[in-house]
């Protein structure tokens, strides 16, 4: 039960190793009194769970592994696992408190309990803890047979996961700003800029003992993040179901102040040779115009469900726009502006199952690499924009790689 | 089981008690508790109720963007030898003069076990957590310019508490206990007001509450109300004397509750007002 449980935490992806598992044991053996389901759930989440994007999934492997299970079952298992596997010497960085209690102690008392837990269980009665602090509480209220104790209200493990309630913490879950924020921070590139107000410790050394122990401060600039992002979005139309996600992928950016530059502009469907300030399309920018503006560094973040009209995509003044009219097709728009920003990522609210089967989304994502709009999706589209880019140099059209990141 | 003592919270600070018992699994096994969770559900706080309920000093360690690891082991104070030998006074030639112990330092050398909290641990550089890792595990550290070893005379007992600005290192997690403190449901909220104003009026802190988790599920807030929020709105209407109708039918003094202009201009904020 216990070694399945393992299991199914990693097949789940829960990151969860032979450390994480041995310290769980040490746990148990030390609280191995009040072993009880519930205390079981909540002390395996505190060591083997490191992160509340995990939660849901740890949920999910309780339920299949001890839903159902009765509390005095659970107890024999446990102590059967625990007289197999705890091995003193298996058992590194022991603190001195817990070494008192020898493994025959520990397992007396479990023996001990457990047959208490049966003479109520046979009793047929209720088995109630004074005050509600029993680990065992009232039984039968569920088919695990274990209410948690303790004032206000309690809840069954099980039911715990149950309800799932951290399913909202995954990671793969589109989330509130703060977490795209957190992934939009690793777009970072730090350099030394402007004034030298660090005080530089070596090279005032340096410069005092060269200066016959006459004290001689030496300052430097303090690093700060160089990297510049430009967010183009898709609005209206397709775009409309997904306008609160992007408006909080946007919020995100915006409000991360540690770029050197931020800029955003609007676009319907596809991009051609205008780019809109506003997300009523009233005032624009010439694509062209942005070339000349922005330098080849800027990390572009395309947002837009690449669904339109194949036309749209393939064909000369197919704009949906009637005053977009333009000689040139949208994927051509794509690949200049691909080519001008080596380093660009879309991100797309649809579900990754469609991109395949769906003509002008595939067509995007093979010029550009796509991504979910999702945190997930973004830590990998940030990972992607991180990546080094070799910029091609204009002044002898040779190509000179340039690192851009530390 | 051991010689510690348990935790069961403390008269101001009540704690669910999955709480409690990862606090102890924590206390048991000697690793440092990682607390997370929405700003305002008591990360910090329970520090401090930590110490006092095992009646241990609190060492605080808050922690900035410019914080180094090292900061916390020991700080060498170079400016000021330097200073010194240029302008005379102190005892120049004794390196030791000029070493001070960071708060981590000062956790290992007391002669009492301590409580060490190190604050929003996220803020600091994304290496700062990898760089505390010896110390955690060895609980000692080394100080090369007086050659000193520091070892812990006891193991305090540390908590960590982060705001998931920065993902954390995962050799890093894989050292340390971890929970997530949920933002409490209503019953543990009374709980929790309780605690602050024990003679709360009923009929007052039902309306309040309502109102509280009313604001709470409004989609899109920028800041969501936490449970600091509450208690400071609930000492507002204490001290301008508004009855429960009142807070039902207005909502007044929403600025208490709600910080962000946005917020405030939420359009179903509007019509609670009215």
């Amino acid at each position: 039960m216990f070694l399945a449980f393992f299991y199914s935490l990693r097949a789940l992806k829960v990151p969860v190793g032979t450390h994480e598992w041995l310290d769980l044991m040490e746990a148990l053996s030390a609280e191995l009194s009040e072993s009880s389901v519930d205390r079981f759930y909540y002390l395996g989440r505190a060591l083997l769970v490191k992160s509340e994007s995990l939660y849901d999934a740890y949920d999910q492997a309780f339920l299949a592994c001890f839903s159902g299970v009765e509390a005095a079952e659970f107890k024999k298992q446990l102590a059967d696992w625990l007289n197999r596997v705890v091995d003193p010497a298996q058992r590194p960085e022991l603190p001195p408190g817990l070494e008192k209690l020898d493994l025959d102690e520990l397992r007396r008392r479990f023996q001990e309990r457990l047959r208490q837990q049966n003479e109520a269980h046979h009793g047929g009665s209720h088995w109630v803890g004074t005050g509600g602090t029993s680990p065992f509480g009232h039984s039968g209220a569920h088919p695990s047979g274990i209410r948690i104790g303790g004032p206000g209200g309690g809840r069954m493990a099980v039911k715990v996961a149950e309800e799932r309630r951290f399913r909202n913490y995954r990671h793969d879950l589109v989330l509130d700003t703060r977490q795209l924020k957190v992934a939009l921070k690793r777009l970072r590139r730090l350099e030394p800029t402007g004034q030298a107000v660090e005080l530089d410790i070596g090279g005032t050394i340096d410069k005092t003992s060269r200066n016959a122990g006459e004290i001689d401060l030496v300052y430097r600039q303090p690093r700060k993040n160089q990297a510049e992002l430009m967010l183009l979005m898709d609005v209206g139309g397709s775009m409309d179901p997904y306008a609160q996600l992007v408006e909080s992928l946007f919020s995100a950016a915006h409000a991360s102040r540690h770029f050197k530059a931020f800029h955003h502009f609007y676009f319907h469907n596809c991009i051609y040779s205008r780019l809109y300030t506003d997300m009523q399309q009233r005032h624009f920018v010439p694509t062209e115009e942005i070339f000349r503006r922005y330098r080849r560094s800027f990390h572009v973040l395309v947002v837009g469900d690449a669904c339109m009209n194949p036309y749209e995509l393939f064909v000369p003044n197919g704009s949906i726009d009637y005053f977009e009219s333009h000689a040139e097709s949208g994927i051509a728009w794509l690949r200049k502006i691909r080519e001008h920003y080596p380093s660009i990522v879309w991100l797309n609210p649809e579900s990754p199952d469609y991109w395949n089967g769906h003509p002008t989304i595939h067509a995007v994502s093979q010029l550009i690499r796509m991504f979910p709009l999702t945190v997930a999706g973004l830590t990998g589209a940030v990972d992607e924009l991180r990546k080094e880019v070799v910029l091609p140099s204009f002044q002898n059209a040779a190509f000179s790689g340039q690192r851009l990141y530390e | 089981m051991t010689s510690q003592a348990l935790y069961q919270g403390t008269s101001d600070y009540v704690a669910s008690t999955d709480l409690q018992q990862v606090v102890n699994v924590a206390l048991a096994i000697g690793r440092p508790l990682l607390l997370k969770g929405e700003p305002g559900t008591g990360k910090t706080l329970l520090a401090a109720s930590i110490a006092e309920a095992l009646k241990r000093p609190l060492l605080r360690w808050n922690i900035k963007s410019t914080t180094k690891a090292v900061d916390g082991l020991y700080v060498y104070d170079t400016v000021q030898r330097l200073n010194d030998s240029r302008f005379g006074g102190g005892d120049v030639g004794n390196v030791k003069h000029y070493i001070k112990l960071g708060k981590m330092g000062l956790a290992f050398t007391a002669e009492q076990p301590v409580v060490l909290l190190i604050d929003e641990i996220d803020k600091a550089d994304l290496e700062f957590p990898n760089d505390l890792l010896a110390e955690i595990d060895e609980m000692r550290f080394h100080i090369p310019e007086t050659d000193e070893e520091i070892s812990a005379r006891h193991r305090p007992m540390v908590v960590i508490t982060s705001n998931s600005e920065k993902e954390l290192p995962d050799p890093f997690l894989r050292r340390c206990v971890f929970h997530f403190i949920e933002f409490p449901d209503e019953a543990m909220m009374t709980r929790i007001v309780q605690v602050h104003f024990p003679d709360l009026e009923k009929k007052l802190l039902q309306a309040a509450l309502q109102k509280f988790f009313e604001l709470r599920k409004l989609p899109n807030l920028k800041k969501p109300p936490s449970t600091s929020e509450l208690i400071d709105w609930l000492h507002a209407l204490l001290a301008m004397g508004i009855d429960s109708k009142r807070i039902l039918e207005e909502t007044p003094m929403l600025g208490v509750l709600l910080k962000n202009e946005q917020d405030q201009a939420h359009p179903r904020i509007a019509r609670l007002r009215r």
